[in-house]
């Protein structure tokens, strides 16, 4: 976990190489989150946040919870486009995004414990208390589901590293089953999270209400997923390249174009799909005031835009514009769950009574985004992420070119 | 057994397999449990003096209020129910002059608390009141964003078990025979308030349309609002001028989600077995790409023995060629040596 640059020399350059920028800062941010967290279980919710009985929901559902799970969608379209679509040229790409996607949801389900009233009860829906006409009930099912096939699609990497091979073998024998299990519950927990909205469509502004929410949630998710994997995949190139083998750089720039291609693609069907629903509740004039010009930056600025440099980049082969079109459509995807579960909603109060979080919110949230991106960096600088293990070699021999670098085996990963 | 007790019996057998389920949709209409209790507020009547406030604290002992409720300045900002408060009291200034409405738990026929309730926490009762149970609620506080009438409320200060508060029509004290009639409704010095069955109290506010022309809108509230409300409301102002929303339509609310509950059964049975099916085709796409490709190399090989075959042929045949010309080169040679031998032989004879 030191820095990035193995030191030379002993104890006093291994403390000075602690102190990089980046541990620094994330530490100040771990060091406020516990302190907000003894806070938050002695205060509690009014000691820390801005909520209200008119604002039940703050930052820590349109973010954390909404924003979490829609971002984690890289994992269940990277595996469905390798495992079950047979786009096997992806492969690369499947481990980062499973690694990313159970980090998320894990996180999500972190994030919780901070925002319910009494956390230790949330095992209750699904084994004590179920009330299934609830949506929110749906959710909780599918979330916790979906965390263990997360799991269970991860443990090969645990698996290889610490090179239990058996046991590694039997669960990538159930990669097919897991994949098509978390589709199904990829589908029903990204749309019910829309759906959770439409309870109330006394408080949600017409343009963003709408029976077709579900599919919004759902479809937009795809696009957030492939998005994600785009950024990531920018992110974790510059910062853990080392730890990268041959086949991983090989398909890098092929699962840019081939991801960037797949989004355009959905976030065009998304773009008309919102126009159906605006045509649907006739929503034009709505257009005309403040709630439409946001909306229409919204989609504009962060659905057709992005649509477009998606094509654009695939046209011309140019990773940058895919990279700029996949920042934008992850923001847009942000804005779109704020829209819905925040700045349109209770948009009949007056702005007295509109919710606005408090700086130990936003803080928080960072905190959880922190602890996600340590464990990250923690697990794919030591198991087989960006490369595959020496022992556990997958790729396809057919394409049997011999690989003209063998994965530089990586110290830590032989274990001790 | 009596045809009548029969028939009676039957529906309420037919009225507990709906009812049970108020997320029902389709041509049943659900119009509330019968005889279940409720009230009718009179907003004529009411004259602003809280003591309807002041009884429900009492009867739920709840908290004393920062200021007393003898204290009507409180009336000059609107308030709203919080955790400490199942009701308020409000002033409106309206065409007609003031104008007092209390707020509190409208107790629907088909709450959307209940419906959104993950645990399912909240209960219809059959005698009206929607109340709430402490010993499974996560404090997910997803009922208060189903509300649209923004009653229940929650403890926020509380860092380990806060609850969710909110008025309960007095149902554990009527229950428990302690009260015969809510807090609220027994403090009420004008009447403004009356505790009966839905259905009398329906037909009281109709008879008071009709003795009282001209001082009523024929509209009561609640009646159909949400699907219907067991806490009703009349009044001589539009409903929207006493902060009463006109805009929340006549479906209630568990219908805006069944159908997209019903969705997820169809999602899980159709998803697997259309996923397998992409799956099997990109294997057998796969698996012809890959014959395809093993019969060209299978093809180019043969064509690449044959080639090499005739190749060898023709080296070979060139080989013997050449062979046989050298064969009958040495023979020429040697023939001609012989000739020349015997020519010499002959010279030396």
């Amino acid at each position: 976990m030191s820095g990035e640059h193995a030191p030379s020399t002993p104890v006093a350059e291994e403390r000075a190489s602690l102190l990089t920028p980046f541990n620094i800062v994330t530490g100040l941010i771990v060091l406020v989150g516990l302190i907000l967290t003894v806070l938050r279980f002695t205060k509690g919710l009014a000691g820390v946040t801005n909520l209200s009985d008119n604002n039940p929901w703050g930052i820590w559902i349109s973010f954390d919870l909404l924003c979490g799970v829609a971002l984690a969608a890289g994992g269940y379209t990277t595996s469905a486009a390798c495992y079950v679509f047979g786009m096997k040229r992806y492969h690369a790409a499947v481990r980062p995004a499973i690694l990313t996607a159970f980090l998320g949801y894990a996180l999500v389900v972190f994030a919780l414990h901070y925002d319910v009233g009494r956390p230790w009860r949330l095992p209750y829906p699904i084994f004590y208390s179920p009330g299934p006409t609830s949506v929110l009930f749906e959710v909780g099912l599918c979330v916790f589901l979906y965390l263990i096939v997360l799991f269970l699609e991860w443990t090969p990497s645990a698996l290889e590293w610490l090179r239990q091979k058996r046991w590694r073998n039997l669960m990538v024998r159930m990669t097919l089953a897991l994949t098509i299990f978390g589709v199904v519950l990829s589908t029903m927990h990204q749309s019910s999270l829309g759906a959770l909205f439409l309870i109330a469509p006394s408080k949600l502004h017409p343009l963003w209400y709408s029976s077709y929410l579900p599919v919004f949630f759902f479809i937009s998710s795809i696009a957030a997923g492939l998005s994600m994997v785009i950024f990531e995949g920018t992110l974790s190139h510059r910062y853990l390249h080392d730890k990268m083998d041959a086949h991983y750089l090989e398909g890098h720039d092929q699962v840019a174009l081939g991801f960037g291609r797949g989004a355009a693609i959905v976030l065009v069907v998304y773009f008309f799909l919102k126009l159906v629903g605006l045509a649907l509740d006739n929503n034009w004039h709505y257009l005309l005031t403040g709630y439409g010009a946001m909306y229409a930056v919204e989609l504009l600025g962060f659905v057709a835009l992005p649509a477009l440099l998606y094509a654009v980049g695939v046209r011309e082969k140019n990773l940058k514009v895919i990279r700029w079109a996949a920042v934008l459509t992850v923001l847009g995807i942000v804005l779109n769950r704020f829209n819905v579960s925040w700045f349109a909603f209770n948009w009949h109060l007056p702005a007295a009574e509109r919710y606005f979080p408090s700086w130990m919110e936003v803080a928080v949230s960072l905190y959880i985004v922190t602890v996600g991106l340590l464990i990250f960096r923690f697990i794919a600088t030591r198991m087989p992420i960006f490369h595959e293990h020496p022992d556990f070699k997958e790729t396809e021999p057919e394409e049997e070119e011999p690989h003209e670098h063998e994965p530089r085996p990586h110290p830590q990963s032989f274990g001790h | 057994m009596q045809r009548r007790h029969f028939l009676g019996l039957l529906g309420a057998t037919a009225a507990t397999a709906v009812l049970g389920k108020p997320a029902q949709a389709g041509p049943k209409h659900f119009t509330g449990y019968p005889d279940s209790f409720g009230v009718l507020f009179d907003a004529t009547r009411c004259i602003g003096c809280r003591r309807c406030e002041a009884g429900c604290n009492r009867v739920n002992g709840l908290p004393a209020p920062a200021r007393p409720f003898d204290d009507l300045s409180v009336l000059d900002t609107p308030r709203r129910t919080d955790a400490r408060t199942f009701t308020v009291v409000n002033r409106y200034s309206t065409a007609r002059g003031p104008v007092y409405r209390k707020n509190q738990c409208q107790h629907c026929l088909e709450p959307a608390c209940a419906s959104s309730c993950f645990v399912a926490a909240y209960a219809k009762t059959p005698q009206g009141a929607v109340i709430w149970e402490e010993g499974v609620c996560v404090g997910c506080r997803y009922c208060m964003i189903a509300c649209p009438f923004d009653i229940p409320t929650f403890e926020y200060w509380d860092p380990l078990a806060p609850r969710i508060m909110k008025c309960h029509l007095c149902y554990p004290h009527i229950t428990a025979g302690t009260l015969r009639v809510p807090g609220c409704v027994g403090a009420c010095p004008t009447e403004a308030l009356v505790y009966g069955r839905r259905v009398d109290l329906l037909r009281e506010a109709r008879h008071r349309f009709h003795l009282f022309p001209g001082r009523y809108l024929d509209h009561i509230y609640g009646e159909h609002e949400m699907g219907g409300t067991n806490w009703l409301y009349i009044s001589g102002v539009p409903f929207r001028e006493i902060g009463l929303r006109e805009d929340l339509g006549v479906t209630p609310a568990p219908e805006f989600t069944s159908g997209a509950l019903a969705a997820v059964p169809i999602i899980a049975a159709a998803w697997p077995a259309l996923l397998l099916g992409i799956y099997a085709i990109s294997q057998a796409k796969d698996k012809a790409a890959r014959q395809e490709k093993r019969q060209a190399l299978r093809e180019a090989l043969a064509k690449a023995q044959e080639e090499c075959q005739a190749e060898l042929a023709k080296v070979k045949a060139k080989a013997e060629a050449d062979k046989k010309a050298a064969i009958e080169r040495e023979v020429k040679k040697a023939l001609e040596e012989a000739a020349k031998a015997q020519a010499a032989k002959e010279e030396g004879e």
